[in-house]
């Protein structure tokens, strides 16, 4: 039996995804509505330049100097009384954090949002153990109650309108009286919740930027929930990435003002969360205990790359998912990934490498959306062309794990053949003179082409002879 | 200015070459109508878009290189495709970069403009002779971010008295041609297409234009294959039918 391919089971996700008109609509609605708001919050394009070539510049500075930030940071942190720990992969960051909640005696989990638990598939293992987790955030937790992944990494259940939320809440609470109402519903998974801060014995959260000068973890949230699940339970364990790592706090003001406004259009999150360390002996509150996690999975590999590097600048603001023509078509689910979009389609083939990613790169037209306005400046479009590069005449020290596995030999046969006649002048116009003399016998159907479209028919003569014919010279 | 500094090479595309050939033709008469003297070298072909696109660098530099032969003189070269102007004034450094036609290929690149770019620039004075139509420019993505040359576009537009301009809703969204993507992900490019076309049809335009005839395939195959009913043209076509 064949196993479908990455590329094959991609079509087929997308092919669903297409039929499912209501969802289609929620993306549409939804994607019109954050667009809009962050073309006010940055309505100048001017001032944007501007102010991202400072926020790239400082992100790129961080990276620059990545392995003697991130000393500096366990240092600062442990002297702030934060454990640090360091996970090359998913299975080891899974078994610090299951072991810190075995030594706490920890049963229940309330979670803040995180992609990074995502990427490791921590509820899953979590849940293996015994131990029960609530998500926190709504959207994380609207997934949750629908045993679905995020959709979207910085509104995880965007996919769903308030009328599936409220069905879903209702099999959830029966206890609760039934509303289709946002704020009702808001209401009731905040009461929900609330109970759930209290009994919590651990807490788990993402971070936004880490401060190496200071040893602090920021994070940055609208519903208070990250500040619960970091203070309320006695146990908080932070999980990010390496590449999160800021130098100065200083550097921190410029970040946070470009990642809110890209991502929801906001000045300010309600909430920004500084969290430098347990509670102390005079504190009649917050956590007995601080951990950090800090995960690799990749990034230093990807960090030593000179072509990819800057991938590692991304702040997770998800500003190019919005923008993107293809995303607003099938939403985050056809993508099979956890990071969907343009930073899916760069970030997951460097990640889990070509063979299973590299397909992600193909839901993409390189429109250039993403790159517009990303507020870090990642060139996202080229390096997502890079990548198709590399799957088919990679480097020759290309450090990417399966490069140039995606080249198939037809395909790069009929690339060789392509090149083959238009690099050379005569044997081009052999082919113009053949199509344009056989335009009658063109085929009606062409293929994936013609499978949407009626297929073009070549001119009846081509440009090169009416040019010619006309009297325009030859040089 | 001499004749010999109004000199001016034409790129036609490969696209236009054989499926649009109109839309060149009315490129090199429009800027012979702005005073200019456009040469085609016979020995052109393509910029190299499709493979570079696709991952195949080698076979695009091939091609490409085999343009630098063909346009050897240093002279503006003008091109009705934002597309292939942006792949050859955007992306031929890179591609060229450490290959002995690198310098060759940057200044190239550096003397490379979109036709509605060159025009506006040149300052043409477009007489409009057509009856009154209601047209939509669909501005390619290549315009809008590769040579950023929408605005040429509109301002040539804008001076055809008979001509109303629409724009339709999502006007900065792709329309999912994307070169090798309407192949390798078709359903997805349809979709597109459909977007696409729903908010041109609303406008209420009679006629369809844009400054790339990729965009115009994939679209005009979508709109034919929906039993839409909206003409479709090039807008080098377009411009000259206005004034001729």
């Amino acid at each position: 039996m064949n196993v479908p391919g990455p590329m094959t089971a991609l079509r087929a996700r997308v092919r669903e995804a297409l039929g499912k008109a209501p969802v289609r609509r929620n993306f549409r609605a939804a994607m019109d509505g954050i667009r809009a708001k962050r073309a006010d919050a940055l309505p100048d394009a001017t001032d944007f330049a501007q102010r991202r070539a400072r926020t790239a510049a400082i992100r790129a500075r961080a990276l620059a100097r990545l392995p003697e930030l991130l000393e500096r940071l366990e240092q600062r942190l442990e002297a702030n009384g934060i454990r640090v720990h360091w996970a090359e992969d998913a299975a080891q960051a899974n078994a610090i954090v299951l072991d810190l909640l075995r030594q706490a005696g920890a049963r229940s989990v309330i979670k803040g949002k995180s992609m990074v638990s995502e990427e490791i598939g921590l509820n899953d293992v979590l849940g293996e153990a015994g131990i029960a987790v609530v998500e926190s955030d709504l959207g994380e937790y609207i997934v949750q109650l629908a045993g679905e992944p995020p959709s979207h990494i910085v509104a995880p259940a965007i996919h769903k309108n308030r009328h599936e939320v409220a069905t879903l809440f209702q099999a959830h609470h029966p206890q609760r009286e039934a509303t289709e109402d946002i704020e009702g519903l808001t209401a009731e998974a905040r009461q929900v919740l609330r109970a759930r801060f209290a009994q919590a014995d651990a807490g788990i959260s993402g971070v936004n930027f880490l401060v190496a000068e200071t040893g602090t973890l920021v994070l940055v949230e609208n519903e208070g929930n990250g500040r619960l699940s970091t203070s309320a339970p006695p146990l908080h364990i932070a999980i990010t990435g390496i590449e999160k790592v800021i130098e100065r706090l200083d550097e921190l003001p410029p970040l946070l003002d470009l990642l809110t406004r890209s991502a929801t259009g906001q000045p300010i999150t309600t909430y920004v969360n500084f969290i430098s360390g347990p509670r102390r002996a005079d504190e009649l509150d917050g956590p007995r205990e601080v951990h950090l996690v800090l995960l690799d999975n990749g990034r230093a590999r990807i960090h030593a790359d000179p072509l990819f590097a800057d991938t590692l600048r991304c702040i997770r603001c998800g500003a190019c998912i919005n923008h993107c023509p293809v995303y607003v078509q099938v939403g985050g689910h056809a993508y099979g990934s956890v990071y969907p979009g343009p930073i899916g389609a760069l970030l997951e083939p460097q990640r889990l490498g070509l063979e299973a990613g590299g397909s992600l790169t193909s839901a993409c037209t390189l429109c250039g959306a993403c790159g517009d306005v990303c507020p870090v400046a990642i060139p996202l479009p080229g390096l997502i062309n890079q990548l198709r590069a590399e799957g088919v005449e990679p480097r020759t020290d290309s450090p990417l794990p399966d490069a140039g596995r995606l080249r198939h030999r037809g395909e790069a046969l009929l690339w060789r053949l392509w090149a083959a006649i238009y690099a050379h002048p005569r044997r081009y116009r052999w082919l113009a003179r053949l199509l344009t003399a056989l335009r009658r016998l063109a085929p009606r159907r062409l293929g994936a082409w013609t499978r949407w479209r009626e297929a073009p028919r070549p001119a009846a003569r081509d440009l090169h002879r009416l040019a010619r014919e006309a009297g325009f010279s030859d040089e | 200015m001499t004749k010999e500094t109004r000199e001016v090479y034409v790129f036609g595309t490969c696209l236009i070459d054989l499926l649009r050939p109109e839309a060149g033709m009315a490129a090199l008469r429009l800027l012979e109508r702005a005073g200019f003297h456009p040469i085609f070298p016979q020995a052109q072909s393509c910029c190299g878009q499709p493979a570079f696109n696709s991952g195949y660098r080698r076979e695009a530099r091939a091609v490409a290189r085999a343009q630098l032969t063909a346009f050897t003189r240093e002279l503006p070269v003008v091109v009705p495709s934002a597309s292939c102007a942006g792949m050859i004034r955007n992306h031929w450094p890179a591609l060229f970069a450490g290959e002995p036609e690198e310098t060759q290929a940057r200044a190239l690149a550096a003397r490379t403009f979109e036709l509605c770019e060159f025009l506006d620039r040149a300052g043409l004075v477009l007489q409009d002779r057509g009856e009154s139509v209601r047209v939509a420019l669909h501005h390619s993505c290549s315009a809008r971010r590769e040579t950023r040359t929408t605005a040429s576009a509109e301002r040539l537009l804008t001076q055809l008295s008979g001509v109303e301009c629409l724009a339709p809703a999502h006007a900065e969204e792709c329309c999912g041609f994307g070169g090798t993507f309407a192949i390798k992900q078709d359903a997805l490019s349809a979709a597109m297409a459909d977007s696409k076309c729903d908010a041109l049809l609303a406008t209420g335009a009679e006629r369809l234009i844009s400054q790339d005839a990729g965009c115009l395939l994939h679209l005009q195959g979508r709109l034919a294959r929906r039993g839409d009913a909206l003409p479709v043209q090039h807008i080098a076509e377009f411009l000259w039918e206005r004034i001729a």
